[in-house]
């Protein structure tokens, strides 16, 4: 019964949006300030918020990926006990492999993806001059960029990805 | 009290049919009183031919075992185990899932509850987790778990389900496997916790704030996103599972819990969550959870766990032991809210008995359902379809199918073609008593 009041209360407080709610919450959380956020503070959005300083290119992708990309997603992106990188027939129906190339919408999510998730045993372990030089190498080996282009906050969220407009929202009236 | 076998026979087969092939009414044992009662479930009570002398069994003539601090199951349900896609923790995603066919109720045991992990269950000290709320915020804040366990707390029983759950029966052709490989990604469970707009109230949130974007704390960093109106619907920050912290597998010390949504969504070690204008279209929400659909395009936020129904007993490996009285029973859920209404059929969808639900029915919650059956022993196909109140009704395979395809060869049954299967499964009783896996 006690947890089912407090429940209702809440509720009621969201609903009327009272300043005098606040008095009454338990207020245990401590106040953060944006340096001590900095390290964490790693979502990258597809407009290019969230994109730290720093820059790529293929050429030092090249070296990074064959050092500590290669032995799992094979020579050049083409595969190995991971997914392929590269390449990819046109997305026909569910049998069609989802590649960077032929399904990824926003070239964001592959510098977001690589800074938070890769190399598998190492997450984290990339700069962020690293993750950029990833993401230029990997684009530019699927022909999305040029291999001469420089991949930054400024660049990289211009890049258009060839699937772009393949999506359905599945429940509008939810978002 | 002993009814003559002869009698008992009489009495269960001058039951009620109510459907095709001998589905009982779902209230025959209520409404027969307690002679019938004991007459339906006659099965296992008729006597064996051979006389049976009563005698003490060695653990009746001297004290058992040591209670022990943390109970476990009786050595003799060893075998009441998940499955595991990588036991050797390659560097891939693993999966174990729950043995629906050796389990009964609504809710999942906390050692048998589904798990999937894309790098391993990691090893989270709770003294040095926090979870932070920033972004469109007035005020950023983190909370340790010993502030949010003084906070005020609810429960829910919610399903929590991979959306790649039932994956297997896009196939083609049905794939031979148990009830646990087809549709073992899905499993339900009492979750207690925070209300996360508990905790959005204090941090205060900038009108211009419509998603969030959660984050674990697990390897991999997962993160996806999740429209502010859910917050403010359900999602709670979950400590308890089953009245005990959470499994390491589901999430400890804390997870986001996003009722009758997407698996994936309801971020395990919960770290995390930045209040944003747009989603952030992370690895999961625009590659993996996108299925594609005939023609190429695929559906992008799904989020919803749609109604749906299966029928764990009696299902592939419980053999049927002859003719005679069984249970069908299953469970039925849905993301859109209570299941209203099961229907089960025993003539390959001719003829439909309606299913007694057992209370209390709750949202987005299992529903476990059950019919009496007596099978004739002759060929039969099981099938069960759910309704929800939202006013959704389990598809047929063949309504799913044409919408969102199926493949042209035969996956691995514990590949993923594509998500968000939900339609009828069908199971065929053999007169061997085999139970096989079909499509009707």
């Amino acid at each position: 019964m006690y947890t089912r009041k407090l429940g209702r209360h809440v509720v009621l407080t969201i609903v009327l949006g009272t300043s005098a709610a606040f008095a009454q919450a338990p207020n245990l959380g401590k106040p953060l300030n944006p340096a001590e956020i900095a390290e964490w503070d790693i979502n990258v959005l597809p407009d290019g918020t969230g994109l730290p300083p720093g820059s790529g290119n293929s050429a030092d992708g090249a070296r990074i990926y064959a050092a500590k990309c290669a032995m799992c997603h094979g020579e050049s992106g083409k595969g190995g006990v991971n997914a392929r990188l590269v390449g990819g027939d046109p997305i026909k129906d569910m049998e069609s492999e989802k590649t960077i190339a032929n399904f990824w919408p926003f070239a964001t999510t592959l510098f977001d993806y690589i800074r938070r998730a890769m190399p598998w045993r190492q997450p984290r372990s990339l700069n962020n001059n690293e993750v950029y030089a990833l993401t230029a190498y990997i684009l530019s080996l699927n022909k999305i960029i040029g291999e001469n282009d420089t991949m930054n906050a400024q660049t990289l969220p211009k890049v258009r990805m060839p699937n772009r407009d393949g999506f359905i929202i599945r429940f509008p009236d939810r978002l | 009290m002993t009814i003559p076998k002869k009698q008992l026979e009489q009495d269960w087969t001058n039951l009620e049919t109510v459907a095709g092939n001998g589905l009982l009414h779902r209230r025959a044992f209520l409404r027969g009183g307690a002679a019938l009662a004991g007459a339906v479930t006659g099965y296992t009570l008729v006597p064996s031919a051979a006389a049976q002398q009563l005698t003490d069994d060695p653990w009746s003539l001297g004290p058992g075992a040591t209670v022990p601090d943390y109970g476990t199951r009786s050595r003799f349900e060893k075998d009441v185990v998940r499955t595991l896609s990588n036991p050797k923790a390659e560097p891939r995603t693993q999966h174990a899932r729950t043995p629906h066919h050796l389990l009964n109720g609504t809710f999942t045991p906390n050692g048998l509850h589904f798990v999937i992990s894309h790098a391993g269950d990691p090893d989270i000290d709770p003294e040095k987790h926090r979870l932070v709320i920033h972004g469109l915020v007035k005020q950023p804040l983190a909370f340790t778990l010993a502030a949010l366990a003084r906070y005020p707390m609810v429960s829910c029983m919610t399903f929590l389900e991979c959306g790649g759950n039932s994956a297997p029966l896009f196939s083609k052709e049905p794939i031979q496997a148990s009830v646990q490989a087809l549709h073992g990604l899905v499993s339900c469970a009492e979750w207690t916790g925070v209300r996360l707009s508990t905790l959005l109230e204090e941090t205060g949130i900038d009108p211009k704030a419509k998603w969030l974007i959660a984050e674990g704390a697990d390897a991999p960093h997962l993160s996806r996103s999740v429209p502010v109106t859910k917050a403010f619907d359900d999602a709670i920050i979950a400590l308890y599972q089953n009245g005990e912290r959470l499994m390491p597998g589901n999430g400890y010390p804390m997870r986001l819990l996003l009722p009758g949504w997407e698996g994936n969504m309801n971020i395990k070690w919960l770290r995390r969550i930045q209040l944003t204008e747009v989603p952030a279209m992370t690895f999961y929400e625009a590659r993996t959870y996108a299925p594609i659909l005939p023609g190429g395009k695929a559906y992008q936020f799904y989020f919803i766990q749609e109604v749906k129904s299966f029928i764990t007993h009696p299902s592939p490996g419980l053999a049927m032991k002859g003719p005679g009285f069984y249970e069908i029973s299953g469970v039925a859920y849905s993301g859109n809210g209570r299941i209203t209404k099961v229907m089960v059929s025993a003539d390959t969808g001719k003829t439909w008995a309606q299913a007694a639900l057992q209370e209390p029915v709750q949202s987005k919650a299992f529903t476990r359902f059950r019919v009496p059956w007596r099978w004739d022993g002759g060929p039969a196909v099981l099938q069960s379809r759910a309704w929800d109140e939202a006013g959704y009704a389990q598809p047929t395979r063949a309504e799913l199918v044409a919408v969102r395809g199926e493949t042209t060869r035969t996956p691995p049954v514990t590949g993923f073609p594509s998500q968000h299967y939900n339609a009828i499964t069908s199971w065929s009783v053999e007169r061997s008593g085999e139970v096989k896996h079909v499509y009707a």
